[in-house]
């Protein structure tokens, strides 16, 4: 089962019919089912799936460790001809930070924000007695050389705050290094990053982890960045392994249905294009300049939205494509400029715009979660538009509710008296759609609104979207920072970059070159399936030299 | 179920309908009732029998309330259980007369003091701006001055009826309640769910009743738990010095300070309201500490 080319030391750990439990209600249930985990020195295992498959439980359980609430309740576990499950607790804790690390999801919720990151990066190796202090910072300046952050002599000397999100993963994963572990465990490392910051962070990380010949757990939900890093996958679902295979084979062959539908999901592709652009613009953002007290984010802003289209805006964090979204919303009053809504001015506070104004724009938001009342029913929270703007009661209301929620495709009776609480994270973001849709709007702003979901169920949140745009005719405004995703469901691209617009056009444009320099930059870091990918763009990259960015990333 | 729902997808949805609202909420507070811990068992049983002790207090005492049955300082014995007072009045029967006072009191105090502190309190929060600011300095003002000593020259001023103790309390004691409201209204507010309300153009009443005050209930209802007590011991503590609830009427503060003498004596009576008094601060934190960590708890599987 291993035959992995890169291994070269032989077995590291293995993990045999391993079980673990969690409490929900009082009541224990199995979330990891007979799971077996075999790697040796130097490899690095990807393990994927949706959330909820129990891919960090069991990266966890590598260190012998259940988070709270949880219990290792089965199987055996041996590090290196150690059996971890008879240890002591106090044992174990030996090993963990200097033999075994981990890099958690957030690294900037993982540092803590009083103290320097050198002191942090110190404190493993000086408590475990493997460097004295010296020592140690004289090795944490060698690491953050190594991973390539500006000013590695004095970077860490700077608090967790001082330094971007990307470089702060990065002195994480260098502090994972620090006791030069035989084995580091990444959990997410890069899923809270934009596009460019997660190609650097990647491409060191596995640069490091090939100098020192760590092996590596690698926990994502993004096949493409799983085949960047592994030389094995591991499908796991419900707590079960579905499929294991080296990378290559894996990604041209997978075997299992639902590692095909893994796969499948960056094939959905939106067919028609049903706009006509010789009319007025539905929506028109007029020569917009915009401001957060004396901070301008927007700089004289224009663009179209027709009736039936979809424009999607993409930038990375900070780009202002969120500010373009609340200036329409009304929630941020433009400095200079106007919103237009065909060709009429809207007042620029939401305010002192009309129930009907109001009505005919919504909005999606990202998290879902945080997005609908969680102390409302479902009835309430999309009934309350019906209410209020078309002014539904008694049976009508209940038929109307009744029709959406099949219009999301849930079913009505099941769901109806539900609190959001009782929904999962897809069916949290339909019933933003319905309640959207619930005030029978033309246009839509969807404000990345399938990045916080799984791949397979953010491809059914595209799909229903898409759906309802040719059956009602709706013109969405996409922002997003996956260009997955604009691939999928754009008509038309905007790229945005501190705050100006640096390209517009058709996707197909903007798909082909030539580019201006950043949409290039953006859509070169795009992960790709291609196992080689990575390198291949390093390559081209260090040619081009692009990658001196890093310094101010 | 047919394929065409998402249903399938998540596991949740594959069980039965749920019974209605109702019959569903009822259930849930019972079973939730039943795993409680035994402090929070024991403080529902001691706060039911006060409670059921001041709604029935004329039945179950022997004399009226401030009836004169005997000789002062009588001891303990036939005919009156707890002996009598300074005055020969009944004890017992003082003591019952006394939860129905001193609760009630209290209790209407605190709904007071709660709606004037809570409802300012989202409004200043969901409002923001000069409304938050003139609140705010309003309440910083009234918080500034000790509050027992504001209380007694406030009562020294309007005299001690029973709407004046009522309304200085409740004024007093909304600061506190206006400052948490506003706190953790102000988490709430930001919310998207309130931004999407805004949006759609709702007033400020959908707002602040629908989407913000739903959400900051578990706090509020834990802090009207303890400060029902600390009422309660205002109350007592105006009684004792003898600006609260005049005579003749029960109440367990100038119950204690009207029998003091007889604690030289090395008689335990007058310290029977006392612990009275004791006994239902404590029941009421049990009961307020289980809320609390259910609520609490709850929060993090969400």
């Amino acid at each position: 089962m291993t035959s992995s080319a890169e291994n070269d030391g032989g077995l590291l750990l293995e993990m045999r019919g391993l079980r673990i439990e969690g409490q929900a209600d009082e009541e224990w249930q199995e979330i990891v089912k007979g799971v077996d985990v075999v790697l040796n020195r130097g490899e690095v295992l990807g393990l994927i799936g949706e959330s909820g498959a129990g891919k960090s439980t069991i990266g966890l359980a590598a260190m012998a460790f259940a988070r709270p609430g949880c219990r290792i309740s089965g199987g055996s576990i041996v590090f290196d001809g150690m059996d971890l499950m008879a240890m002591s607790e106090r044992e174990r804790r030996k090993l963990r930070g200097v033999r075994i690390s981990y890099v958690a999801q957030s690294a900037a919720a993982s540092f803590n924000p009083a103290h320097k990151l050198i002191d942090q990066f110190a404190e493993g190796p000086v408590e475990h007695g493997v460097r004295n202090r010296a020592e140690a910072e004289a090795d944490a300046k060698d690491l953050y050389k190594r991973l390539l952050l500006p000013d590695p002599d004095n970077i860490g000397y700077r608090y967790p705050h001082q330094v971007s999100g990307g470089q702060l993963q990065r002195a994480m994963t260098a502090m994972a290094m620090a006791c030069r572990p035989d084995l580091i465990i990444f959990d997410e490392p890069t899923t809270a990053l934009d596009v460019t910051t997660q190609i650097e962070v990647l491409a060191t990380i596995r640069n490091i982890v090939e100098q020192f010949n760590t092996a590596a757990i690698y926990i994502t939900h993004d096949l493409a960045v799983v085949a960047q890093m592994a030389d094995r996958i591991m499908v796991l679902r419900y707590g079960e392994l579905v499929e294991e295979n080296d990378t290559a084979n894996m990604m041209s062959a997978p075997q299992e249905d639902y590692t095909k539908t893994l796969w499948a999901v960056r094939t959905f592709k939106k067919q028609s294009e049903i706009y006509d652009t010789s009319t007025t613009p539905l929506v028109a953002v007029d020569h917009v300049t915009a401001a957060y007290g004396p901070l301008t984010v927007l700089h004289d802003i224009s663009f179209d939205i027709y009736e039936g289209q979809t424009v999607a805006v993409v930038g990375e964090s900070g780009s202002g494509k969120s500010t373009a979204a609340r200036v329409i919303t009304g929630l941020l009053p433009p400095k200079q400029g106007q919103v237009l809504v065909k060709g009429e001015a809207l007042p620029g506070d939401y305010r002192r715009r009309s129930k009907e104004q109001l009505r005919h724009a919504q909005m999606i938001y990202q998290m879902a979660d945080t997005a609908i009342n969680p102390k409302q029913r479902i009835r309430e929270i999309i009934g309350r538009p019906l209410q209020f703007y078309l002014g539904l009661s008694g049976r009508d209301l209940e038929e109307k509710i009744k029709e959406l929620l099949e219009m999301i495709e849930l079913e009505p009776n099941q769901f109806i008296d539900r609190f959001p609480g009782e929904l999962s994270g897809g069916q949290k973001q339909r019933i933003c759609i319905a309640r959207a849709m619930a005030a029978e709007p033309e246009f839509i702003i969807c404000d990345e609104v399938t990045s916080a979901l799984d791949q397979i169920v953010a491809e059914g949140i595209l799909r229903l979207l898409d759906r309802l745009q040719r059956e009602l005719g709706l013109s969405y405004m996409f922002i997003t920072h996956d260009l997955a995703t604009v691939r999928a469901i754009a008509d038309e691209v905007i790229v945005m970059l501190q705050g100006k617009i640096v390209e517009h056009g058709p996707k197909d444009e903007m798909f082909t070159p030539p580019h201006h320099e950043y949409t290039d930059l953006l859509l070169s870091s795009v992960p790709e399936m291609d196992p080689n990918w990575l390198d291949e763009l390093m390559e081209r990259r260090a040619q081009e030299g692009v990658m001196q960015s890093t310094s101010s990333s | 179920m047919t394929d065409k729902y998402e249903s399938t997808v998540g596991q949740t949805a594959d069980a039965v309908a749920p019974p209605p609202p109702h019959e569903r909420r009822l259930s849930d507070a019972w079973k939730a009732l039943k795993k409680a811990p035994l402090s929070a068992k024991i403080g529902i049983i001691v706060i039911l029998i006060y409670v059921f002790i001041a709604l029935f207090a004329p039945l179950l005492t022997p004399y009226g309330e401030s009836e004169v049955v005997g000789a002062e300082f009588e001891p303990w014995g036939e005919g009156y259980l707890l002996g009598t007072d300074n005055l020969g009045r009944d004890m017992l029967t003082r003591l019952f007369y006394g939860a129905r006072n001193t609760i009630g009191i209290a209790f209407v105090t605190t709904v007071l003091a709660f709606l004037i502190g809570g409802i300012s309190g989202v409004l200043a929060a969901t409002l923001g701006g000069w409304m938050d600011q003139l609140f705010s300095r309003i309440v910083d003002v009234l918080m500034a001055i000790p509050a027992l000593i504001f209380a007694l020259l406030l009562l020294t001023i309007f005299g001690t009826s029973i709407p004046v103790l009522v309304l200085v309390i409740a004024v007093l004691d909304s600061t506190r309640v206006y400052r948490l409201a506003r706190a953790v209204s102000l988490n709430v507010v930001v919310m998207d769910f309130v931004e999407a309300a805004r949006l759609r153009g709702e007033g400020m009443g959908w707002i602040t009743l629908k989407e913000v005050l739903p959400n900051i209930m578990p706090p509020l209802v834990a802090e009207f738990g303890l400060r029902f007590c600390f009422v309660f011991l205002t109350i007592a503590a105006l009684s004792f010095l003898g600006l609260g609830l005049q005579p003749p009427t029960a109440d367990w503060g100038s119950m204690v300070r009207d029998n003091a003498t007889l604690i030289t004596y090395g008689d335990i009576t007058p310290l029977i309201p006392a612990a009275a008094i004791a006994l239902l601060t404590v029941a009421v934190n049990f009961v307020v500490d289980w809320f609390l960590h259910k609520t609490s708890g709850l929060r993090d599987d969400q």
